[in-house]
């Protein structure tokens, strides 16, 4: 049977494509391997950083004399006390290097006067972020990869393939199987390494800012590798994501460059400023970092000071049209077609699920403890402890990505002829396979309904409660979905590929809520109203393994202290 | 206030045998045509196919479909309280129902026409 079906044969196989997938794949490539880049979308198209239309944190020192100790601090500070100090460090340490190459290859970062331009965002000491005018960073970082890896021969690149199983022999992964969406047929891949590149899991809530394939599939494939999770706990809300007006064609979190520029004011339905409520005025200044943000703006809904579907306001009404004009540049007009006037008009904001501070657990080689199997980007968790600092998400894909690359083509290189066997092919060929009798869920309504219970119960304010209750929730529909997918296996089936995205969200969304169960403590993004205070002795991380179908969780302490990375 | 459109979409796996299917969808004013077909899946047929990552942003640019007869991006397009027919791209191969090829040759798996 397995020699009918489709087979690849690769030194690397990277999944995902976003920034740090690519980096990865060129990377990799240049230090003589043969890679296959898969995506579940299109290449470089469907991932977080085309998305991101932010800034980009790194000492480039271009602004204002910077060090990358400094952004180390403020990386450090941010993370609330439990980074892992060695992942943070190389973010920083990198940094620079990795955006003076993406400026060599042309991404256009903003400058002023011959040098980069750099700019303020919260939490950091001084002007640190690039960008790429206006909010078109991500799709420029997107765009200039994408040239890149089109010259290399050695880059095979294939979209609309979803992996499905990361494939096993004598505890080390080598390689996966993956449904063809075009095709519906299984592809099995043979690959000496293994990168996971595929970001975060902002699909598991309902409100999020990113893309719909960030279900955290990367995640459970690790988990069921026998990868360790950590920090899984830590969720980043991003404050003031758009929520009403209905606004198309924009990035939903598009509004905190222009609340630093021009000072968008913060308000609730008696138009009066609030986060000094909560412990952090505005002074002028709002750069409030985003756990505080979020949290005193459901603290403001839930005392019935919230706008109508259920945020807050934000407005620019003190700005004049000119001012507005300048600082959004195009963007007034996109706002305008949709029936946006910031001028006569404040705009709903509310909190998302934005960023995941948690991940797969690696060494500063980008290394899982299963041989074979490397992770980079957001998929990865520790560099940024409790809260990540803004501007350090594309920073850390493209530093992740390309440590990945190298590490994972010089593994390649070592590894002994690849076995073309695996313990779990005939399970995982029989998942994409689905010739059991169909059943007739409704696998969009499901993902739905966690999204729900996500939001509601597993959102940036938590209680044991909340948590019990998402628990039982998520209990209730691992069950319901059943050991067998639903769908047809045919042509771009999306009740299928459906029923495979839940099969990993509900193994995740069960990791994030048992380790937020487990902290009884709040910090950072994880705030527990039943346990309000930061608690010293909670200053370590949490590790989430998955042993004979269930999950355990253990503590352990991340390394906390600057070193000497190797090289 | 919620209206409602009268979505027309084009349902099947080869070009000549498909069908036309009609779903009534409520909306508030400002909702894309992609608003409109996530709601179907969720709420009548959860066996609809539609390309799209990015939802709302209008970055990953997969969502592409001809929306009485042009080509528009349904993340993008205003869900309207009328008919609107919804069809996979003409210039483009079909997989199934709104869903095309469109990636760039070099990244398909196929390099040619040849299926499983």
């Amino acid at each position: 049977m397995a020699d009918l079906l489709m087979r690849v044969d690769t030194d690397v196989l990277v999944i995902g494509s976003g920034a740090a997938g690519m980096m990865a794949a060129i990377e990799a490539a240049s230090n003589g391997s043969r890679v296959l880049l898969a995506d579940r979308s299109l290449i470089g198209r469907g991932g977080a950083t085309v998305m991101a239309q932010m800034t980009v944190a790194v000492a480039l020192g271009s602004e204002t004399p910077d060090h990358w100790t400094h952004h180390y601090e403020d990386t450090l500070s941010s993370g609330r006390g439990i980074c892992n100090a060695q992942l943070s460090q190389l973010v920083c340490e990198e940094g620079p290097d990795c955006i003076r190459i993406m400026d060599d290859w042309g991404v256009g970062w903003a400058r002023k006067d011959g040098h980069i331009t750099q700019v303020m965002a919260p939490g950091h000491d001084r002007p640190r972020c690039v960008y790429v005018d206006f909010l078109n960073t991500g799709p420029a970082v997107s765009k200039t990869l994408r040239a890149k890896l089109n010259k290399i021969s050695d880059i095979r690149r294939v979209g609309d393939l979803c992996v499905v199983e990361l494939l096993k022999c004598d505890d080390e992964v080598i390689g996966a199987v993956a449904l063809h969406l075009g095709s519906g047929a299984p592809l099995i891949i043979f690959a000496r390494a293994t990168i996971l590149a595929t970001g975060g899991l902002t699909r598991l809530y309902h409100r999020n800012s990113a893309s719909n394939n960030m279900g955290g599939d990367g995640y459970a494939l690790a988990l069921r590798a026998g990868a360790f999770l950590v920090d899984m706990e830590f969720v980043q809300f991003f404050p003031i994501g758009h929520l009403a007006p209905r606004l198309v064609g924009m990035d939903p979190i598009m509004w905190d460059p222009f609340r630093y520029k021009l000072g968008g004011r913060l308000l609730n339905n008696r138009m009066e400023e609030f986060t000094q409520r909560y412990g952090v005025a505005e002074d002028g200044k709002y750069v409030i970092a985003r756990d505080i943000g979020s949290y005193a703006i459901l603290k403001e809904v839930e005392a019935g000071r919230g706008s109508p579907h259920g945020g807050v306001y934000l407005s620019f009404q003190h700005c004049s049209e000119f001012e507005l004009r300048n600082a959004f540049g195009p963007v007034i007009d996109r706002l305008a077609s949709n029936g946006i006037d910031l001028t006569k008009m404040s705009v709903e904001v509310a909190p998302m699920a934005h960023y995941h501070m948690g991940g797969i657990a690696v060494d500063v080689q980008m290394q899982t403890r299963v041989p074979g199997l490397f992770a980079a980007g957001e998929a990865v968790g520790g560099s940024n402890g409790a809260n990540r600092l803004s501007g350090n998400a594309v920073t850390e894909a493209l530093v992740f990505g390309r440590r990945a690359g190298r590490s994972a083509a010089n593994y390649a290189k070592q590894v002994a002829a690849r076995p073309d066997h695996a313990v779990n092919i005939d399970a995982a060929l029989d998942l994409i396979a689905a010739h059991s009798p169909p059943h007739d869920l409704n696998t969009p309504e499901l993902i739905q309904t966690l999204q729900t219970t996500m939001q509601e119960d597993v959102g940036a304010l938590r209680s044991r409660t909340g948590l019990e209750r998402a628990l039982s929730q998520i209990d209730r529909l691992t069950t319901a979905i059943g050991e067998r997918p639903a769908g047809n296996s045919n042509k771009f089936d999306m009740r299928g590929l459906d029923w495979l995205d839940l099969r990993n969200m509900l193994l995740v969304a069960r990791t994030v809520a048992e380790a937020a169960n487990s902290r009884t403590e709040s910090r950072g993004a994880h705030q527990r109203e039943d346990y309000p205070i930061t608690i010293p002795e909670w200053s370590f991380n949490q590790v989430v393994g998955l042993h004979d179908g269930r999950l355990s969780l253990s503590g352990f302490s991340a390394p906390k202290s600057v070193t000497a990375n190797a090289k | 206030m919620t209206e409602y459109a009268r979505l027309t979409i084009w349902r099947g796996e080869t070009i000549d045998a498909g069908r036309w299917e009609t779903h009534e969808v409520p909306f508030e004013a400002g909702q894309s045509v992609l608003d409109g077909l996530r709601w179907i899946r969720i709420h009548r047929d959860p066996t609809l196919a539609i390309r799209f990552s990015c939802i709302n942003a209008n970055a990953c640019k997969e969502c592409m479909i001809e929306l009485d007869g042009n080509t528009v991006y349904a993340c993008t397009a205003r869900l309207q309280s009328r008919e609107m027919r919804l069809a996979p791209l003409s210039n483009k191969k079909l997989i199934r129902d709104l869903v095309t090829e469109i990636a760039p040759p070099a990244e398909r798996f196929f390099k040619t026409n040849q299926t499983a």
